[in-house]
């Protein structure tokens, strides 16, 4: 069909940090599809230089407050490894639980907030607390019990304060665990099983777009993984963190404050079906059947599928915390204090699967604990050249819709992502040009 | 009628934003309290004119002091949220550089692709009339303040430091515990959360009105840092505030 198609959606909604989408069509040939990143440039790398090992993650978790724990401990990760500072079982198991409760809250609010009124025909959640009082209700108190989790072992959800090279500032109380659990079973479980009944429904209409690409996550031997782990490839397999700059390889376009990547292909996904195709058998038989009802099967290449994927992932969240709980508890709770204390100099790297993706940081410091360069790949910007390819392939194939219709897929397809543009510039606008 | 309320986010995380759609058990009551006509991080819905409009981030390109220009003109009460907009925040520590140097650091040869500005409170450009501050905002200080404004009454100020609610709750002094803590000359309303969950004050409300800092820095400097690592850790949020 020879067509003209402008489209510009000025800083699309429903997504974290400023973006447009940009579609150009003329004479039925597709000149121009991107999503173009205007966030304002933040600057982070520069600022660190000089900072103290002390203050690079308080700096760092500033990057974003949705992400906010995952560049916390993965900045952390990246100064201990740095510093050579030792870390016991107990801090590796609560900052597990942590990464659940972020994942748990972050999964839920994109999944019902954020995409859910797409599929209703609503602007946003507002309208659902007067049609579907219930479903908000549920949301809410997921929400809240995973930023509990936050609360009560981070001291905060949103920018956590406990969290520091080599430990934790506070311990959690065996009984606050012990609350924690009774909640995650008596009240998440069951939230979490209605939850797979109301995207169920929603499931139907999701549009049957497949683009098969490269997905990129960490897979960690024992689990599915989100803490540490080696970075895995779905197009030639695992590679150590070390060798991440082989894999992001970061470069600049005009649209975007944002850095793209690419590795054995244009673009790569990364984030929650990024980790369902690559670690799926890793799942317990709870999020397998989630998956199974839900209609997600292994090797998903339809992009809007990321946030279904989302919700498998919050119902393993919320049973993994359990076992986590189980096992601080059976450990018995030991007051220890953070091992400051480096025994060396020089340059560390962190990566941890964050709700967007995969997460590094990468900082080298000199002789006195001081930052002289850092720099931070976040999911999002991982995933820009990924969504450019995808509206490449989904516009031509949807042309015999309205406008309109072409619009609402495009920024559906945006927000299937759940990207978060504050991280990537440390990005969203939808523009079509006519 | 109820008050037409909207945000706005500038240059920063959003987590001020996020800590509102954090209200979980709070939400649906103040809904029926305020009208919310524009909040792009949840809603589609845009508004021409508003009650009260909310601010987020710093301002820190071109475009972002043509838009706060635009908000001020659509708004009756404009109020700056968080440490970003209240006074430039952690973005501020850019200002501490050269900006080519910045520049340079994060885009490389493609430095001149994207503008940039030092990054200034919202307080800068255009007038605030009301402030939350912290990095991020406590849903309770900003409650106080919604409270207050849809009651139309004056919100609640703050004039005493970090260091004395941290006293009132009876935590161990963290200069005890071989920390160094900005807690003395910061400004309180927080209840001294970081310190009473074991972590030193970064300083993320600003600083007092008529602070010490001479003391202060000897302070610091007598627990074991040095006075250009003291100078850092003043400067971490409040760059724009304290010349040293």
């Amino acid at each position: 069909m020879s067509r003209d198609l402008n489209i510009k959606v000025h800083h699309l909604t429903r997504v974290e940090g400023h973006g447009n989408i940009v579609v150009n069509m003329k004479d039925g040939v597709l000149e121009k599809a991107h999503l173009s990143i205007v966030e304002p440039p933040r600057f982070f790398e520069a600022m660190m230089k000089g900072r103290s090992f002390h203050e690079a993650a308080i700096i760092t978790s500033r990057i974003c407050g949705i992400c906010s724990l995952g560049h916390q401990l993965t900045s952390l990760v990246a100064t201990e490894d740095a510093l050579g500072l030792e870390i016991s079982e107990q801090t590796v198991l609560l900052r597990k639980l942590l990464i659940h409760g972020a994942t748990l809250q972050s999964n839920i609010l994109h999944a019902y907030f954020l995409a859910a009124p797409d599929f209703l025909n609503v602007g946003s959640v507002f309208p659902l607390i007067a049609t579907h009082k219930d479903v908000v209700l549920r949301a809410l108190r997921m929400k809240r019990l995973a930023n509990d989790i936050g609360d009560i072992v981070s001291g905060r959800a949103v920018h956590p304060i406990t969290p520091v090279p080599g430990g934790f500032t506070r311990i959690p109380e065996k009984a606050e665990l012990l609350e924690i659990k009774r909640r995650l079973l008596e009240e998440a479980l069951p939230d979490g099983i209605e939850t797979i009944e109301t995207m169920k429904a929603l499931a139907g209409a999701i549009p049957q777009f497949e683009r098969e690409t490269e997905y990129i996550s960490l897979k960690h031997a024992d689990e599915y993984a989100m803490y540490e782990g080696g970075i895995y490839s779905s197009d030639t397999g695992i590679l150590p963190v070390s060798e991440y700059l082989n894999v992001t390889n970061e470069f600049i376009v005009p649209h975007a404050t944002s850095k793209h990547a690419k590795f054995n292909r244009n673009s790569y996904f990364v984030g929650a079906l990024a980790r369902w195709n690559n670690n799926h058998s890793q799942l317990g038989e709870e999020a397998l059947g989630a998956a199974e009802a839900m209609g997600l099967k292994p090797n998903c290449y339809n992009p809007y599928m990321n946030t279904i994927a989302q919700v498998v992932e919050a119902v393993h969240c919320i049973l993994d915390s359990v076992r986590i709980i189980d096992k601080l508890v059976d450990n018995g709770l030991k007051n220890e204090k953070p091992n400051q204390t480096p025994t060396r100099y020089g340059r560390g790297i962190g990566a941890n699967e964050v709700p967007r993706g995969i997460l590094f940081h990468d900082y080298t410091y000199d002789n006195k604990g001081n930052i002289v360069a850092a720099n931070c790949i976040i999911p999002t910007g991982q995933n820009l050249a990924n969504i450019d390819d995808d509206m490449v392939k989904l516009v031509p194939e949807i042309m015999d819709k309205t406008k309109a219709e072409i619009t609402l897929n495009l920024e559906m397809l945006v927000r299937a992502y759940d990207p978060c543009i504050s991280c990537s510039v440390h990005m969203l606008d939808v523009d079509f040009i006519e | 009628m109820k008050p037409q309320v909207a945000f706005f986010d500038f240059t920063s995380c959003e987590g001020c934003q996020l800590n509102k759609l954090n209200f979980e058990n709070d939400l649906l009551d103040i809904l029926k309290h305020v009208d919310l006509v524009e909040f792009r991080e949840a809603m589609d819905d845009k508004a021409d004119a508003y009650d009260i409009a909310f601010i987020e981030g710093s301002i820190s390109t071109p475009g972002c002091v043509e838009r706060i220009h635009d908000i001020r003109r659509r708004t009756k009460i404009l109020v700056a949220l968080g440490s970003c907009a209240v006074n430039g925040g952690v973005n501020a520590m850019k200002n501490l550089h050269p900006i080519d140097e910045v520049r340079e650091t994060v885009y490389g040869a493609d430095k001149y692709l994207f503008s940039t500005l030092p990054a200034m409170p919202v307080s800068s450009v255009v007038k605030v009339d009301y402030e939350v501050r912290g990095c991020p905002m406590t849903q309770q200080d900003f409650l106080k303040l919604l409270v207050a404004l849809v009651m139309g009454k004056e919100p609640p100020k703050y004039g005493s430091p970090v260091c004395l609610e941290c006293k009132l709750n009876e935590n161990e002094c963290l200069y005890n515990r071989g920390m160094v803590c900005l807690g003395p000359i910061t400004r309180g309303g927080c209840d001294a959360v970081c310190p009473g969950f074991g972590q030193f004050c970064t300083g993320c409300r600003g600083i007092l009105d008529n602070p010490n800092l001479d003391g202060m820095l000897d302070l610091m400097t007598s627990h074991g840092i040095s006075l250009d690592e003291a100078k850092k850790r003043m400067l971490l949020y409040n760059s724009n505030e304290v010349q040293l």
